[in-house]
């Protein structure tokens, strides 16, 4: 299988070992991963602004950089729901490269579980964690189930993350409220994200949990700048790490 | 109404609720305790999920032929004795209640609760014009007494803590200063609604549904305001928007199951009040259909679905956003999801921040008893600000820089490398000011001193174009 990895221009940016440890997941499966290096962005911060005319050429880049592979994988689910929801306001319905792409383009943990049919990742990650479902991932992706909703499905991550060995995994009492993220959101509406994002931490806490994991960097980096400044006692991680075996590193 | 409204910029209205944060604490807390209900409820109906698509269907159907089904309306309800009016804007909506008023000579109003008259301003109309309204719902009573607005559409009052409620009727209806007890506030509020009762002369409802094949109208309320609203007074006026409308009687069982479960997370509501004509041949039933924008909205692909909507207010009980920033801060009729949805359809420009208030979770959609695509909305709504250069120059500006970033990968990389460089070197105190709204409250990132394409290049075989496929 020739698969392509996408790393979203943040996680290039500032969260390099979120796709290195993607990078070695896939891998360790015995695929071949190719990363086109003029690859940038989605187009997501342009698009939810609703700037569709800076966000197109963005797209038409996107799709054509990565037209022919098997599978695109990017560990983000927010950037995998542009490709495959959004994209469509900038190419015609019947456009077949960009019908490849979209039909292509997969959430790393999506393509594990769902197209690899990968259950189990060897390893051990001995700790209390909590799962943030991104809500992309969750309600644009159904990458699980959601509390709304009464339609089973499977957890893609949790099935990953549950396969490690001596991990515990803390239940919440808001399963999947959002973190107030959002994109130019956390900025334009500053004081409603962060009350968002405070609450998500304090949950995760309360639930006596030692690192918060997610599928989405984005979440995180937001979470992650409000424990900081906080000093609040709980440490994030992304999925990828998690199962390519990161230490977490000791308290700061 | 009137195009000289000033522009709402919801992140500064929302500011001081979100900021006390005991009370925007309290506020989420009491709605999540209504979304737990309602999950609850959802929970216990195994065909949850079959009821949202029927409604669904049911909706699209009924606004895809309106017109036909709002005449079988009128043919039906006249048939029983009601008089059909047709209002097709606020103004004319009002006009046509105080004509009925006059024409009966009525001073001494009652009124059930009705999003529609809140949305056509009609209290204000009525009391400039000498009439005494009264609000017969408890939340709306108490709302009314304070000066204020509802913050919620189904919880009027949910923003006041009993303690202010209890002030509130200190002062208005003379119960004891310090007074917080529910149950005797409630008491207190009854004894004062049930003189209100007795004098009226006139009952005003809202329609919670019309069915076209009967005539008939369905109210639903908690506290069976509406039916002693109208069951003392010899007339009755019912004003509703031309979207409640249902197709046949059988058709009102998939959405009363809905709403009271969606609303307040009970199985029904206390009192699904059914009127065909009026009560008795002394009596008078005045049903007044109101448009206002709705036939806009219709004729709207992409917003068309929010016609669905059933006003049973699970969207905001949902939105992590509304929760925290309180209804107030939507300034609008309709708060919350479904309120920044249809704000901007009726004033573009007056409601243009409310589509960014929201953090696009997605949550309200999948709530939505009547399967709106809510956030999917509002983020289509993004798009048409920006195409009517409603979108202030500063982000405009920044998405334009963005994405020449992102069409040039060396200009992306060299942008990348300066700027990791400066957080790594530069003070935290040139980083870290007020300009940088990201990290008045939020620590950024610490950079990395290599980013992954340049770690991908020194660790693994360069991808040759060939590669690429
Ligand atoms: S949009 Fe849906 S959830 Fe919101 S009030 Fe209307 S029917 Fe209820």
């Amino acid at each position: 299988m020739n698969v392509a990895l996408f790393v979203p221009c943040y996680i290039d940016q500032f969260f390099p070992d979120v796709a290195i440890a993607t990078l070695e997941l896939l891998e360790a499966q015995g695929v071949t991963v190719h990363f086109p290096p003029s690859q940038t962005c989605c187009g997501q911060p342009m698009a939810n602004t609703g700037c569709s005319a800076e966000a197109a050429p963005v797209a038409r880049q996107f799709v054509e950089m990565f037209a022919g592979y098997d599978a695109v994988v990017c560990p983000s689910g927010s950037c995998v729901s542009m490709v495959r929801n959004h994209y469509g306001d900038y190419f015609a319905p019947d456009d077949e490269q960009f019908t490849q792409v979209r039909d292509a383009t997969f959430e790393l943990c999506e393509f594990l579980v769902d197209r690899l049919n990968v259950r189990e990742i060897e390893g051990r990650f001995p700790h209390k964690v909590s799962i943030h479902s991104s809500c992309h991932g969750l309600r644009e992706l159904r990458l699980g189930p959601c509390s709304e909703q009464q339609t089973p499905r499977e957890n893609r991550l949790r099935i990953l993350l549950e396969s490690l060995a001596d991990v515990e995994i803390m239940p919440l009492t808001r399963i999947d409220e959002c973190c107030g993220f959002g994109g130019t959101f956390a900025v334009t509406e500053r004081e409603t994200s962060v009350a968002m994002g405070v609450d998500r931490v304090q949950d995760h806490i309360a639930a006596g949990s030692e690192v918060m994991i997610a599928g989405d960097m984005s979440c995180l980096m937001h979470m992650q700048g409000l424990i900081s400044r906080r000093k609040m006692p709980l440490r994030v991680m992304h999925i990828a790490q998690a199962l390519a075996g990161r230490e977490l590193a000791p308290s700061p | 109404m009137s195009p000289s409204l000033p522009i709402i910029d919801h992140p500064r209205a929302a500011r001081d609720f979100v900021n006390n944060v005991p009370r925007s604490h309290w506020h989420d807390d009491a709605l999540w305790f209504v979304r737990v209900k309602r999950d609850r409820q959802a929970q216990s109906l195994p065909e949850w999920e079959y009821l949202r698509e029927q409604a669904s269907a049911i909706k699209q159907h009924t606004i895809a032929n309106l017109g036909t089904y709002l005449q079988e309306f009128e043919a039906n309800a006249s048939r029983m004795g009601a008089v059909v009016h047709w209002a097709a804007d606020a103004a004319e909506h009002n006009q046509i209640v105080l004509k009925l008023l006059q024409k009966n000579n009525a001073q001494r109003i009652i009124k059930s609760k009705s999003m529609l008259t809140e949305e056509c301003g009609l209290n204000e109309f009525l009391i400039d014009n000498g009439i005494d309204v009264v609000d017969t719902d408890l939340g709306e009573r108490i709302v009314q007494l304070r000066g204020e607005h509802p913050s919620h559409i189904v919880l009027p009052a949910i923003h006041i803590k009993k303690e202010e409620v209890g002030e509130t009727f200190h002062q208005h209806l003379g119960t004891r200063q310090g007074e917080a007890d529910p149950q005797v506030l409630t008491e207190a509020a009854r004894g004062h609604l049930r003189g209100k009762f007795l004098d009226g002369e006139v009952g005003i409802t809202g329609v919670n549904f019309a069915i076209a094949n009967t005539g008939g109208i369905v109210v639903c309320t908690n506290e069976g305001n509406a039916d002693l609203g109208v069951s003392l007074p010899r007339v009755h006026i019912a004003c509703m928007g031309i979207e409640k409308l249902l197709p046949r009687f059988a058709d009102l069982g998939v959405f009363t199951r809905l709403l009271a479960r969606s609303a307040t997370g009970q199985p029904i509501t206390s009192y699904t009040s059914h009127f065909h004509g009026p009560r008795d041949a002394q009596s008078e039933l005045h049903i007044v259909l109101v448009d206002n924008g709705r036939s806009r909205i219709r004729d709207s692909d992409t917003f068309r679905d929010s016609l669905n909507c059933i006003r049973c207010g699970a969207c905001m009980n949902t939105c992590p956003v509304y929760r925290r920033s309180g209804g107030h801060s939507y300034n609008a009729t309709v708060p919350g999801p479904i309120g920044s949805v249809l704000g901007p359809a009726r004033e573009p420009k007056v409601h243009k921040s409310l589509p960014y208030a929201c953090s696009l979770c997605g949550s309200c959609t999948d709530v939505c008893p009547v399967k709106i695509p809510l956030h999917h909305q509002l983020l289509a709504w993004r798009k048409v600000l920006v195409g009517k250069r409603l979108l202030a120059w500063n982000k405009r500006v920044g998405m334009k820089a963005a994405s020449i970033l992102f069409r040039h990968p060396r200009l992306f990389r060299f942008a990348g490398y300066t700027g990791r460089t400066a957080l790594r070197v530069l003070p935290k105190a040139l980083t870290h000011n007020r300009l940088n709204e990201w990290a008045i409250d939020r620590d950024l990132p610490t950079p990395p001193r290599q980013s992954f394409r340049a770690w991908y290049a020194e660790n693994r075989k360069q991808t040759k174009p060939e590669d690429v496929k």
